[in-house]
């Protein structure tokens, strides 16, 4: 990779190390981690208000918001590169409540997201969005665990190895973003 | 009457939609290692150096630029000595979408019915389709595929006539800071001025058919898309929304005549990934 000063993160993340990182630093990630993007979100929802067992472990994990293009032969994944986060922005915080330490994405989140990181202790990457070639070479195993039927969109486990992404929101209340504020 | 067979158009988009995918333009590289000699700050870097490194890796390993391949949208200049045979036009042209997205490894993101989302065509059918009947016996086939994030900050407005020039300007800028970092900038803009509500929309997305770095031949036209990039990277938003002197690459104003009590103003919005590709037959 092309970065320099990269902080080196292993999932899934304790508190501990979702909280050691500031808005703007550069981080690669090595360790598993999930897919869903907004049909996945839905259901995993609707699971949780009917109080129903969820398909993945949500407590200490990553998801990454990703739908990626067929694997062709002989790769674990196509292109996987990161969907535009705000469009989950009214679930986030609910798995957040449960004990999701981070998030992976690209653009910019509401408020309500900023404040659940602060509040529960998570961490919002960004990916480079349209690096989906690039990214997809930091993905060692890909596997569908949850909702099939979804096809891009289904539930994934991934192992990556040095992924590369960049604070976008800490667990401080600190942005990345430009015209922005830290919350107060 | 020069005879083209529609099968012809379908091995045509169905190549284009496979190679569009995978190879970056020469005009978007170029713009992007330009814009990566522009900027100063670390972040912004960073995320260059990485669609570049991104655009070179796709080309290698032949995994598609970005995983979102788009809905398939084609412009048709048909010219009017052509009589095409052999079938339906727009099924021809979905039959090479099919094919290219599937043999090409593509993700297929079109979902039948826009609010019950649970069906995927499965295919990526059917394209968007755009037919223009043009003078003499060629066809030209533009493929582009569009995607949805970028494509979800894009906009449309009926001006008052006297909001004018900096009212243009204005509203494309703001729209553009407003989406900060969500249609993945640098981005390149497609704008259409005047027409009607219909025509504008289409002018702008025939405007990101043009290669980067040419200005409008028109000399008001291209001083306006002067002026409207540099009111857009005047925003501070960069390279994915971290910061940086490009937000965009490129303005692409395509101008039509329009109604004495209207100012229709479209903007399409592209992320760098501008996949385009044009076939002459």
């Amino acid at each position: 990779m092309t970065s320099v000063n990269a902080i080196d993160l292993t999932l899934p993340l304790t508190e501990e190390a979702a909280c050691s990182v500031r808005a703007g630093d550069v981080v690669h990630l090595t360790g598993p981690l999930y897919t869903a993007r907004d049909a996945a979100h839905q259901r995993l929802v609707a699971l949780i208000e009917a109080g129903e067992e969820l398909p993945i472990e949500i407590a200490g994990q990553v998801i990454y918001y990703c739908g990626p293009t067929p694997a062709p032969p002989g790769r674990p994944i196509g292109s996987a590169g990161p969907t535009t986060s705000y469009r989950m922005d009214d679930f986030a915080p609910e798995l957040h409540r449960l004990g999701l330490r981070g998030t992976i994405g690209k653009g910019n989140r509401s408020a309500h997201v900023r404040q659940a990181l602060r509040r529960y202790g998570g961490v919002y990457f960004v990916a480079v969005g349209g690096a989906g070639a690039l990214l997809a070479e930091h993905i060692t195993v890909a596997e569908v665990v949850a909702y099939p039927e979804l096809g891009p969109e289904a539930i994934r486990r991934l192992e990556v190895e040095q992924f590369p992404v960049i604070v976008g929101y800490d667990c401080r209340g600190g942005t990345a973003f430009v015209g922005e504020k830290p919350l107060t | 009457m020069r005879e083209i067979d529609v099968g012809r158009i379908t091995d045509t988009v169905a190549d284009m939609a496979r190679r569009s995918n995978i190879e970056l333009p020469d005009d978007v590289v170029a713009a992007l290692r330009a814009a990566r000699e522009r900027e100063t700050l670390r972040i912004a870097r960073e995320v260059l150096d990485q669609l570049l490194l991104n655009a070179e890796r796709a080309r290698e390993t032949g995994l598609p630029l970005c995983q979102d391949t788009g809905v398939a949208v084609v412009f048709i200049d048909l010219g009017q000595d052509v009589h095409l045979t052999g079938g339906d036009l727009q099924a021809a042209v979905d039959d090479g979408v099919r094919r290219g997205y599937q043999e090409g490894y593509l993700r297929k993101s079109v979902v039948r019915d826009p609010l019950d989302r649970s069906t995927n065509t499965g295919d990526n059918t059917p394209a968007v389709m755009h037919l223009r009947l043009v003078a003499g016996d060629r066809v030209t086939v533009h493929f582009a595929p569009k995607g949805g994030g970028s494509e979800n900050m894009s906009a449309l407005w009926m001006l008052t006539p006297a909001q004018g020039r900096s009212g243009v300007v204005e509203a494309i800028a703001a729209q553009v800071g407003a989406a900060g970092g969500m249609p993945c900038p640098p981005l390149v803009l497609g704008v259409g001025l005047g027409g009607t509500f219909e025509m504008s929309a289409l002018l702008a997305k025939r405007a990101l058919l043009r290669p980067l770095g040419g200005p409008s031949p028109i000399p008001e036209v291209a001083a306006l898309e002067r002026d409207m990039l540099d009111a857009v990277n005047a925003t501070g938003v960069g390279p994915m929304g971290l910061g940086g002197v490009t937000t965009a690459l490129a303005v692409h104003v395509e101008r039509h005549p329009c109604h004495i009590a209207s100012l229709p103003l479209a903007l399409n919005v592209q992320c760098h990934a501008a996949r385009h590709m044009t076939v002459l037959l």
